[in-house]
């Protein structure tokens, strides 16, 4: 055991520790411990990575020493290492970016109780990728509800209430059924860390018994985690958390909030239960079907939002749908492909609704389309940074997007049948309706001003045109490291089994 | 049939409990009866993991009288999970309540339908 396999347990650590601390400090200073905090879990991860790179299996962390099946574990690969580094650089960026906007918008006194949420988001995300246990995973699911509530209340008026209500109801059911999901679970195997679950539900599935309630723990686990992360049709709750919270708050949740179930969707299916079980059953061709109709529906939507964050927020949905689609396919290679495209995703969002606000600001805070042409002269570091995760998410070569999108279509084409077909055709219409919303707003940021537009003061923002820029090297990053970033994400998967 | 319902009675109770919790929860405009829908869901899952933890003539493991026999006791984690859920939920429930409170404050209704009609029609 070597120093560094502590990392899984001094993130979460950390995280909670600096989310306590946070409370105590005033909100100035608990902004710095989290932007640190973010930095400091990030390099922490990246450094476990490269050890884990070299290490080439995946390790079990015992926590307090007990030896499965009475103890805790985490566990720590490479694809899960990898994803920390993303993502808490991304909880990074998103702070420093929307800095600036948490003073405006949140009550002064209030800031430090944000960045708790913020610490608290990390924690859950942390646990979320390195726990090996169920019941774990359902606590943190629990403490990312509750602080993604509180993150889309932190800017007070009646729009962020009603939809932080919304999304509590919506996000409770699909707790609920994750938890019945977890007690069944128990009930067949009796026990509670993934590995033991899958030793026994691979025995159970060879004598032939509770084939029914297998299937219906795979339901009841899809449509759970589902809800969660605003798979169309469950979606109802998105664009409005999305779209009228802080620039941070909307940042993290479709950045990371939605990911965090996603993934912690994929490792049920994938380690716990198996694809041997998932791929029999017919689950996959309902995440597929969803998927698909997210894709296309997600995309309809946005084009006709005249709210440019809102327009965003729809953009979200039909990229969940993207993901869903590549994991309903059901093959490895539409897993690798899924995992890729929610770290481009990740990635690409959070520049988009940290750029959004800098761009609607250099426009007067206007909502109309029309008032935003110029915006990108007004506010260079926001114009560059939205331009680039557009491009990256309609699938521009270079940037993440095309390469997510040249996995997946590979990946159908290896499936070959009816899936194949509906996958290519589908990623092609929502292409194509990606290119007329995203791409009609670059254009508009660029051509000049409409007459008799009246510009405000421009405001001189150093640490979020440092966060802005940081984004354009992250998404450029996610696009050139394409190659190694999906070994890790292959090998990764070859660990979990 | 009247044998497997006298079997597993607490289970097919829990499921049509959790049933009623989710439609409720779903279903009702009104967020106060939202809020006991969640709360009978949850219960619903506690009933469903106890009933499943214990067995009848066994004891907690809690050694006492020297006897160390797993036979005699019954297995206490679904215990310790129903445990963790209850605080789950009542600290959902606080906050659920609380934001009610907010909403009713702000609008004088507990609908979610006209609070969000209400929303929609002022500006931000």
């Amino acid at each position: 055991m070597q120093f560094v396999q502590n990392v899984p347990f001094f993130s979460i650590m950390l995280c909670m520790v600096s989310g306590i601390f946070s409370a105590m400090l005033p909100g100035r200073a608990a902004k710095w411990v989290t932007a640190g905090l973010a930095a400091v879990v990030a390099a922490l991860n990246l450094w476990l990575t490269i050890f884990m790179w070299g290490y080439g299996e995946s390790y079990v962390y015992w926590m307090g020493h007990f030896p499965a099946p009475w103890g805790n574990e985490l566990r720590a690969g490479v694809l899960e290492s990898t994803l920390a580094v993303v993502f808490s650089l991304i909880m990074l960026l998103s702070v420093l970016g929307g800095m600036r906007k948490l003073n405006e918008q949140v009550d002064h006194k209030k800031v430090n109780i944000v960045c708790v949420m913020l610490d608290l988001v990390l924690a859950a995300m942390m646990s979320m990728l390195y726990t090996n246990d169920l019941f774990t995973a359902y606590v943190f699911i629990e403490i990312m509800t509750l602080t993604a509530c509180a993150l889309i209340m932190s800017r007070q008026n009646g729009r962020t209430m009603v939809s932080a209500m919304r999304y509590m109801i919506m996000s409770l059911l699909g707790s609920g059924l994750t938890l019945i999901a977890i007690t069944i679970t128990y009930n067949l195997t009796g026990h509670l860390l993934m590995e033991n679950i899958h030793d026994s539900l691979v025995e159970l599935s060879a004598s032939g018994e509770y084939a029914t309630p297998i299937t219906v723990i795979m339901g009841l686990f899809f449509v759970g985690l589902g809800i969660k992360s605003a798979l169309y049709p469950f979606h109802t709750w998105l664009p409005d958390a999305y779209g009228y919270s802080t620039p941070t708050s909307s940042a993290v949740l479709s950045s990371i909030v939605s990911k965090a179930y996603i993934f912690l969707l994929i490792k049920i299916f994938y380690r716990v239960i198996g694809m041997g079980l998932v791929t029999s059953s017919h689950v996959m061709d309902l995440m597929f079907v969803f998927g698909v109709a997210g894709m296309i529906i997600g995309s309809v939507n946005a084009i006709f939002s005249h709210d440019l964050r809102r327009m965003v927020a729809f953009s979200s949905v039909a990229q969940i749908g993207y993901i869903y689609a590549g994991l309903g396919l059901g093959t490895g290679m539409g897993f690798v492909a899924a995992i890729y495209h929610m770290l481009m995703h990740a990635c690409a969002k959070s520049a988009l609704f940290v750029s959004s606000s800098g761009l609607a600001d250099a426009s007067g805070n206007s909502k109309r389309f029309s008032d935003l042409r110029g915006a990108g002269f007004r506010n260079p570091a926001a114009g560059v940074c939205f331009s680039v995760a557009a491009m990256s998410l309609v699938g521009i070569p270079v940037l993440g997007g095309f390469i997510s999108k040249l996995y997946l279509s590979n990946a159908a084409l290896y499936r070959g049948g009816i899936h194949m077909w509906v996958l290519l055709a589908a990623l092609a219409v929502s292409t194509l309706l990606n290119v007329l919303y995203f791409m009609k707003t670059v254009i508009t940021l660029y051509r000049p001003p409409r007459e008799g537009f009246q510009a405000p003061a421009p405001e001189r923002s150093p640490l979020s045109g440092a966060a802005m820029w940081g984004f354009v090297a992250l998404n450029l990053l996610v696009g050139l490291m394409a190659q190694p970033i999906v070994t890790a994400i292959t090998n990764g998967l070859m660990m979990f089994e | 049939m009247l044998t497997i319902i006298q079997e597993h009675l607490e289970e097919i109770v829990a499921v049509l409990l959790f049933a009623i919790g989710f439609t409720t929860l779903l279903l009702q405009r009104n967020l106060i009866k939202k809020i006991i829908g969640f709360n009978i869901m949850d219960t619903a899952i506690y009933l469903l993991l106890t009933s499943v933890g214990y067995i009848e003539g066994r004891t907690a493991p809690i050694l006492t009288d020297g006897i160390t026999s797993a036979q005699y006791y019954i297995n206490p984690i679904p215990a310790g999970l129903v445990l963790t859920g209850i605080v789950v939920s009542v600290s959902v429930t606080a906050l659920m309540l609380s934001l009610t409170v907010r909403l009713y404050r702000r609008y004088h209704t507990l609908d979610i339908d006209r609070i969000t009609l209400m929303m929609k029609g002022e500006d931000d």
